[in-house]
């Protein structure tokens, strides 16, 4: 009975402790997103108030509202849909086609090239941003939407390109084999009957690709130079150096800038995760 | 291969075959021709430009620059900026890793636990996860706000008694780099957590009844089963992390800049400045070649791990 109860009792603390745990895991995770989002939230005087409150005393929107009332600010935000968009899609077609050669074909130079996308994924970028601002200058697409839309596709695709042999490489080749058989050719069987049956693959790394080129930093530092042509990364970065230290606004750009992603998580969670991962369990 | 066995003879003529097969040799290549051009232009032809760069005294700038060897990176390597960048970096990493691994798998295990509802961990999942889906940027502005002389920390340390003045967590040249590595650990360890809770739950159940029948405590469990079972990813993640964290450059770049002085210079910091606040392309490249190199070197452990796991 004795023995019973004390392990009873050590169990209740083990459980007490998880949650001690669980909780101050949560602050340590949240505390800082939550701190953003309130200050957002806050007038700019009241922002270093003491003693310090997580919720305003009265809560504004003014900083939201000279963000969308000013078109400047409007613009990185139209920059890195459209960037992050174009980006996307072509990674999805690029990638799809390369990972089905990888997935459906034995060639010889599969191997060589498998170690070229795997060793892309860790080639540092800053290393191939000097020859890229020749490159681009050269090119005449310094400080476009082209230089930044070819330059973000290093990164995407190696990534794209494992997810999506990963995911072709679960479908049963039967599939695309009764195309050939009926006479069909394999762009035929591609399209068709592996691009339909791709969809929860397609996802997951459109979802990661958007999520990478919607992050991108230095490239779009570098790569452009008009206030027209900066993306939300840059945008906020900027605006951090001029008016130094409104503080109300930037937690408001960080926010609206972080909203994109929050909301493809929380609707697309599983998929993200699968890119989240990819990197790691792959290769 | 596996095609080559569905051509059921019956059904295609001979020409047929051999036109296939002709056109099955071709097939993957035309595939893969849209990616390998890109690899070429984003990837081939750049990693050689850059390493001439570095062999050379003032390129990009001037039309016929001269051929200087290995002069560039003598040049970088007796820089004591530079190699104090080496070592900031190397700290950095190192630090963030370590806490990567000990934070992501302490929350891994937690959230694994039977003692907690389903739902609840969900949710938990879910707010544990978010740290990693925010762009560097916006991480480095929100804990510059935090971590401002009169902001939060600060107020709530003071309150504690913890510290008795207003500590400049980002501008003093003692407290920025760990400032700067709490942050990154921060920002990073969602990573680690996702791809051990993914591992925890395909560890065996009968391994951990097997130690519980030969006696072990949940800690010798820990040890002897869940550690050794997660190896093989932890090792992967880590050397991964490693690589990118390396390469760290907008957290840095939007807190510190490298600064106070040079107290939290990065590798690709240097390597920033270098290039496009002085315009020196060739020293730039140098730099630029050594952090590609140690890259990968380290890559290749990664690729070798990762054929020794599968």
């Amino acid at each position: 009975m004795a023995t019973v109860s004390r392990f009873e009792r050590r169990s209740r603390l083990v459980t007490l402790l998880l949650y001690c745990g669980l909780a101050a895991g949560l602050v340590f995770a949240c505390f800082p997103i939550v701190w953003m989002f309130f200050t957002s939230l806050k007038s700019n005087t009241e922002i270093f108030a003491l003693p310090p409150r997580i919720l305003p005393k009265v809560f504004t929107f003014e900083a939201y509202a000279s963000i969308f009332s000013d078109t400047a600010k409007l613009r990185f935000f139209l920059n890195s849909y459209l960037v992050a968009g174009v980006v996307t899609l072509l990674t999805v077609v690029v990638a799809l086609l390369a990972a089905y050669a990888f997935s459906r074909y034995e060639f010889r130079l599969k191997k060589p090239f498998n170690l070229l996308v795997i060793s892309t994924q860790t080639v540092p970028p800053i290393t191939l941003l000097i020859p890229y601002f020749g490159m681009v200058v050269a090119f005449g697409i310094f400080d476009t939407y082209y230089a930044l839309i070819l330059t973000y596709m290093v990164f995407t695709l190696p990534y794209a390109i494992l997810l999506m042999t990963g995911y072709l490489n679960t479908l049963p080749k039967d599939l695309d084999e009764a195309v050939l058989v009926d006479g069909g050719t394999s762009w035929t069987a591609l399209w068709r009957v592996i691009v339909p049956l791709s969809v929860p693959g397609i996802v997951a790394t459109a979802v990661y690709t958007f999520l990478l080129a919607w992050n991108e930093f230095l490239f779009a530092l570098t790569l452009t130079k008009s206030m027209d042509m900066r993306t939300v990364p840059i945008g906020i970065s900027l605006l951090m150096g001029q008016h130094a230290f409104e503080w109300n606004e930037m937690m408001a750009m960080s926010v609206l800038g972080s909203l994109p992603l929050l909301i493809l998580y929380l609707i697309a969670q599983r998929y993200f995760l699968v890119g989240m991962t990819a990197g790691s369990m792959k290769g | 291969m596996a095609f080559a066995t569905a051509q059921s003879p019956g059904a295609i003529g001979r020409g047929m075959a051999y036109a296939l097969l002709h056109r099955r040799k071709l097939a993957p290549y035309l595939y893969v021709a849209p990616s390998v051009s890109l690899f070429f232009l984003l990837m081939l032809y750049p990693m050689v430009a850059v390493f001439r760069y570095s062999l050379l005294d003032g390129a990009i700038l001037k039309p016929s620059p001269k051929f200087v060897w290995f002069d560039n990176f003598l040049q970088i390597f007796s820089d004591p900026v530079f190699v104090q960048a080496i070592g900031h970096t190397l700290y950095f990493s190192i630090m963030s890793v370590i806490f990567h691994i000990i934070v992501g798998l302490s929350f891994a295990l937690m959230l694994n636990s039977d003692r907690i509802a389903r739902p609840l961990q969900s949710i938990l999942r879910v707010l544990y996860i978010l740290p990693w889906l925010f762009t560097a940027v916006i991480i480095a502005i929100i804990w510059r706000l935090i971590l401002d002389p009169n902001g939060v920390i600060n107020a709530i340390l003071m309150a504690l008694h913890i510290v008795d003045f207003k500590v400049e967590w980002f501008s003093s040249s003692r407290t920025a780099i760990h400032a700067l590595t709490f942050v990154n650990i921060w920002a990073g360890y969602p990573l680690y957590m996702v791809t051990l809770l993914a591992g925890l739950q395909g560890i065996p159940r009968d391994l951990y009844e097997a130690a519980s029948i030969d006696g072990a405590g949940p800690v010798r469990q820990l040890l002897h089963v869940t550690l050794p079972q997660l190896k093989p990813i932890i090792v992967s993640i880590a050397l991964l992390d490693f690589i990118w964290t390396m390469q760290v450059f907008p957290l840095v770049w939007m807190t510190t800049g490298g600064g106070p002085i040079h107290a939290t210079e990065m590798m690709s910091i240097y390597t920033y400045k270098a290039a496009f606040s002085r315009f020196q392309f060739s020293i730039a490249s140098a730099s630029a070649v050594v952090l590609f190199i140690i890259s990968m070197s380290m890559t290749y452990f990664y690729i070798k791990h990762q054929k020794a796991v599968r």
